[in-house]
């Protein structure tokens, strides 16, 4: 099946990257999957479109919700068929998350992740006590916060409690 | 892995058709090359099964969501790589998971050892959550140069995630090493008895010549000195010593595993035995 360049075809690919900025999250509803990043490519198909997803976590209990969820709504836009396909490489970071993405996490209550390359995530870094470095508080802003829990409700989180005005939130990790 | 309660066929049929196909163990037959992935998947597999059975029982809710969370992402790099080789191999992630009998089972002895259950202490969870999340992590950050593509982004991906783990299990070996008089006591003897089982992470056999020959990945011996440089110094700031290796051999990546393995598989795999086909 070869990919086919098409006026019409590419209005097409256009109106599913329109209709993809509103497919939500499954498990963070506050931000949808190309806030998130996970959608690399979309490829009209002369049989239909194809939806490429790179994965979060390996074992992201959500990834089939999602891959579900992305073919309803192209469909439900008449613009399906669409499948969706797994691309593993690279890797998925958080940088990936756009800069409006993290802003609508912040605003959900979700502290979001600093960049990858300003944390300590390198392989040679000593693990003994390894922290985040401070997190801010997603609702008052301060910065004086203790970490609670390495992980959170989910395996992408952690949990945080901020001192200043003692509200427990979420810190999304970089990874 | 994907499990879903088909309806259960009447009791006739069954008998007839599905008791004699679906739920027999089926016959695995890896190459060198399958085998190898295989060792590393099953690891992953046995390690979050024991994991997952402190679901609801950890000493703190915190460690209760948190040893769940490791073994959701062992599950998850298990599921990838059981797909891989089911694809070279004509079956699927569920048919190895839980239709292979125990001598088709190639994961270290070391992660099917009791957790929670038979006396064992949460120090033997933190130790060997430690010991192990080291060794994946020097394992996934070789595999990254894998010569098999596929191999090489999974492991791009779980190397990331390995880190948070051996991060996690390191803080728990020096906050209990370090602790109470008590909590050191029960982490030197956790260590005492699982060091013996290390020795099976560095062993080299026919399967591991015949992976790095093909580029597949490195043979065990290689992770050896990147292993002790992190564990070493964990351990002294634990103030804990590594115990002294004496001439057992632990043999679960041969297939022979310990007496602990058998029922540890009869409670993973009953589902599937017991709902054929079964998907979630």
């Amino acid at each position: 099946m070869n990919a086919v360049h098409d006026p019409a075809l590419s209005v097409r690919v256009q109106d599913a990257w329109r209709v993809l900025h509103d497919v939500l999250d499954p498990e963070v509803p506050a931000i949808s999957v190309t806030d998130l990043g996970i959608v690399r490519d979309v490829i009209a198909h002369d049989d239909g479109l194809e939806v490429v997803v790179t994965p979060t976590y390996s074992g992201c209990p959500a990834t089939e919700v999602i891959s579900q969820s992305i073919s309803d709504a192209i469909d439900a836009a008449g613009l399906g068929p669409a499948r969706v396909t797994q691309r593993r490489a690279p890797a998925w970071t958080t940088d990936w998350i756009t800069p409006e993405g993290k802003e609508k996490l912040r605003a959900y209550g979700i502290a979001p992740p600093g960049s990858c390359a300003s944390e300590a995530t390198g392989a040679n870094v000593s693990p003994i006590r390894l922290m985040a470095r401070n997190v801010d508080c997603p609702r008052c802003g301060s910065a004086q916060t203790e970490r609670l829990s390495a992980f959170g409700s989910t395996a992408c989180k952690s949990l945080y409690r901020c001192v200043a005005c003692r509200e427990p939130f979420e810190y999304f990790k970089p990874i | 892995m994907t499990t879903t309660f088909a309806p259960l066929p009447t009791t006739a049929s069954a008998s007839a058709s599905v008791a004699s196909t679906t739920t027999e163990s089926i016959v695995f037959a890896p190459t060198p090359q399958q085998a190898y992935l295989m060792r590393i998947g099953d690891t992953c597999l046995i390690h979050a099964q024991r994991l997952a059975e402190w679901s609801g029982h950890a000493p703190i809710l915190e460690e209760d969501i948190a040893l769940t969370n490791l073994a959701l992402d062992l599950v998850g790099q298990a599921r990838a790589l059981l797909t891989h080789v089911g694809q070279q191999t004509g079956f699927d992630e569920d048919q190895l998971a839980f239709l292979r009998n125990e001598r088709d089972f190639v994961n270290f002895t070391l992660v099917e050892l009791p957790g929670r259950r038979a006396g064992r202490d949460f120090a033997d969870a933190v130790v060997r959550n430690f010991l192990l999340a080291v060794w994946m992590n020097v394992m996934w950050a070789r595999l990254e140069a894998s010569s098999d593509a596929e191999i090489a982004a999974i492991a791009g991906k779980a190397v990331k995630e390995s880190r948070y783990h051996v991060a996690h299990a390191a803080d728990w070996v020096v906050r209990l090493g370090d602790g109470t008089d008590e909590s050191a006591k029960r982490m030197r003897q956790a260590v005492d008895r699982l060091w013996p089982y290390t020795a099976e992470l560095f062993e080299t056999d026919g399967v591991d010549t015949a992976a790095a020959e093909s580029g597949l990945g490195p043979m065990r011996v290689a992770l050896q000195p990147a292993w002790n440089a992190v564990v070493e110094p964990v351990l002294a700031e634990a103030g804990l010593k590594a115990a002294a290796t004496g001439a057992f051999r632990s043999t679960g990546s041969r297939g022979v595993h310990s007496e602990h393995m058998g029922y540890l598989l009869a409670e993973m795999q009953t589902l599937q035995r017991s709902f054929p086909g079964g998907q979630w």
